[in-house]
């Protein structure tokens, strides 16, 4: 016998393949588990993450939906209070707001409004994300609006081995969750450990870089984005910049956020979705009280500018946080460029 | 019948002492189509509500107990105090729940039905709502849902003739409620809610329907409120004392009661017997009510998830919290 454990070997696919094979894993595990949704059957799912699903488990396991997301969230809801485990996609998460009022007003509240005598294990996944000219109908990332609500848990990965990880922590998870993917994500490709009983704890932040002159908090693409930053800096100026990628945001890491500002004195927010009332403005608020003693600058925020996506090329690489506009804020904290903030 | 008629006037009294909190939806008058749609309901059917509860829940088999407990906020409620009127649940009697948005139950029950079909069990779902849901959006999603799946799954309509104070007629392209089952090739059908025996024999015969062959189907009960929308509504800006007077001649109790006396199935000293013995209930469950504790501030988290990894989960978010979470919420969750 060895005398330390060999390392577990891994396999490179991209974060669509890497939902795919959770939903797989947790589809052969649990009987209880099923997924819903519209065209999640023949057609192989709108943006194929469940491509070959419904062929290898049937129409019963793999239920097809017409469109009709208040109907089957909520049918996702009930179902989920009797004890099943319904994995239910919205094709995007711009179409969950005709389903809001099933999943604020009843998935959130249900265990908390009935004293704990009925729970509610339903998982919601979908892509958010702009920056193809879906335009303003077709491009937002609101998961906000959801990490807003008690009794609500809320993740968002940005790398395959998380996709992978807290897809299948979510499905296990005995509360209802809003699994957030990432349209541009869908592509990314990374290593993902071949092991089919490792889950990612929900609530736990991941520090993807570790440096010491400024921390970039991000989730989701902004995370993927925000470590080639991050490596920019590097190159072009010498900087080590830390990227914290949050992966939930309710429940929320703060410690692991403020530890970090606390060695580099310095943070940049970023968030696909609007900064107003938005992640970036809660995790700036808790900072600056957890943190007030270590800031060399203000916690600066950069997001979506605050207008409904536009279509013409120009005007959405002028909405959308790109990485030309995390760097521009990145080296404004860092005294290092233009201040890009100051009114 | 009896006893929710009686209940719910010991309700209304308890509310007026201030006993009693928020919204109250007293629903004398429509006993005959709580206890005719229930009655026939096996303990291992589903029933689901709209916030007016407290009949349902009774017929359903909840405890008097717990139902006066939770309106009055306490422990020994069916929802240990979090729920309140709008919504009672025991899950162990098959009554899943009150809801307070106007259809919103809807697609929950068609969920439950879609469980019961997915593990081929054979059992149906009620699914109970006012006139006024049948106008919204979720009411055709979920009854979409129910015909092309085949789910086990009776909806119940409770015409009571107004949504709040518009009137059905006012409201509703196709007042006749239960013809709007064709929009999904459903079975539909219309009852006299006063008639407690005629409701009876309906859902017994539709909830086998659903059980057996599972099909879904729409029922409309005719029945009427002699109280306001809620306790804090007279229910007089938008009807005629005529009218309510009208109705009160059709009292479902009293007409049953006629009938058994008529056709000899009980006698008046019977009836009588039963009415002391409800009364006696009544009683009992206000001084339940009474002994049991209030919910302690420090289990204002309890609840709010339920996977034993929780509190973990969330004890990385207490730096820079706001005033109060990290006590009452965060540390809340662990209890």
């Amino acid at each position: 016998m060895s005398a330390t454990a060999p390392a577990p070997s891994t396999t490179t696919m991209t974060y669509r393949e890497a939902v795919r094979l959770a939903l797989r894993e947790e589809l052969l595990r649990d009987e209880d588990v099923f997924l819903m949704g519209e065209e999640i059957g023949v057609f192989e799912g709108s943006y194929k993450v469940t491509a070959g699903l419904f062929r290898e488990f049937g129409p019963i396991r793999v239920r097809e939906t017409p469109i009709s997301e208040e109907g089957f969230v909520g049918a996702g809801i009930g179902a989920a209070m009797m004890g099943l485990r319904p994995v239910v996609e919205i094709m995007t998460l711009n179409f969950i707001l005709v389903a809001m009022d099933q999943v604020v007003n009843h998935a959130a509240k249900i265990r908390y409004m009935f004293g704990g005598e009925v729970g509610c294990p339903l998982v919601i996944r979908t892509p958010n994300g702009g920056g193809s000219q879906l335009t303003a109908q077709h491009s937002q990332s609101f998961e906000v609006f959801f990490a807003h609500t008690p009794g609500m848990k809320v993740v968002a990965p940005s790398t395959p081995a998380d996709a992978h990880g807290l897809m299948k922590a979510a499905i296990r998870d005995d509360d209802p969750i809003l699994v957030v993917e990432n349209l541009q994500s869908y592509k990314v490709r990374g290593e993902v450990p071949d092991d089919p009983d490792r889950v990612v704890e929900i609530g736990r932040a991941a520090v993807t870089r570790e440096g010491s002159d400024i921390t970039l908090v991000a989730h989701s693409f902004a995370a993927t984005r925000a470590l080639r930053v991050a490596e920019r800096l590097k190159r072009d100026h010498g900087v080590d910049a830390e990227v914290v990628d949050l992966r939930s945001l309710r429940p929320l890491d703060t410690e692991t956020v403020a530890k970090s500002i606390q060695k580099t004195n310095r943070a940049l927010c970023v968030d696909e979705g609007w900064a107003t009332y938005g992640v970036s403005a809660e995790i700036a608020s808790r900072i600056q009280r957890a943190c007030f003693d270590d800031l060399d600058a203000p916690i600066e925020r950069v997001g979506l500018a605050e207008v409904p996506m536009p279509y013409a090329k120009q005007l959405e690489r002028a909405a959308i946080v790109n990485d030309d506009k995390i760097m521009a804020a990145a080296l404004s904290v860092l005294d290092l460029g233009p201040d890009v903030f100051s009114y | 019948m009896v006893l929710i008629r009686l209940f719910e006037e010991e309700v209304e009294r308890q509310y007026k002492r201030a006993r009693i909190g928020g919204y109250c939806h007293l629903a004398s008058g429509q006993e005959g189509a709580t206890v005719g749609a229930v009655h026939s309901m096996r303990d291992e059917d589903l029933l689901f509500s709209s916030y007016r509860t407290h009949g349902l829940a009774l017929a359903k088999g909840v405890d008097p107990d717990e139902v006066m407990g939770e309106l009055f906020g306490r422990e020994g409620g069916s929802a240990h105090g979090r729920g309140g009127s709008m919504h009672l649940l025991d899950y162990s009697k098959g009554y899943l729940g009150g809801w307070g948005i106007v259809a919103g139950q809807l697609p929950l029950a068609a969920g439950a039905a879609l469980e019961i079909s997915y593990k081929d069990k054979r059992a149906a779902v009620m699914c109970e709502m006012g006139d006024a849901a049948t106008n919204m959006g979720a009411w055709h999603e979920a009854l979409n849902l129910a015909a092309i799946w085949d789910l086990p799954l009776v909806t119940v309509v409770f015409n009571n003739k107004y949504g709040m104070g518009t009137s059905v007629e006012k409201a509703s392209g196709e007042p006749d409620l239960y013809k709007r089952a064709a929009a999904f090739r459903m079975h539909g059908e219309r009852v006299d809610g006063q008639d407690v025996e005629a409701v009876l024999e309906a859902s017994e015969r539709l909830l086998e329907m659903a059980r057996e062959e599972r099909k879904p189907s729409v029922l409309e009960i005719i029945t009427y409120r002699y109280r306001g929308h809620s306790v804090a509504d007279a229910g007089t800006a938008y009807r005629t004392q005529e009218e309510m007077e009208e109705w009160k001649k059709r009292d479902p109790i009293v007409l049953f009661r006629e009938r058994l006396v008529e056709e000899g199935r009980a006698t008046a000293a019977d009836l009588d017997a039963i009415d002391k013995r409800v009364e006696e209930r009544v009683v009992q469950s206000v001084e339940a009510a009474e002994a049991s504790p209030e919910p302690p501030v420090s289990s204002l988290a309890q609840h709010l998830y339920g996977d034993p990894e929780s509190a973990e989960q969330f004890s990385r978010m207490g730096p820079g919290s706001p005033f109060g979470e990290r006590e009452l919420v965060l540390e809340g969750l662990g209890r």
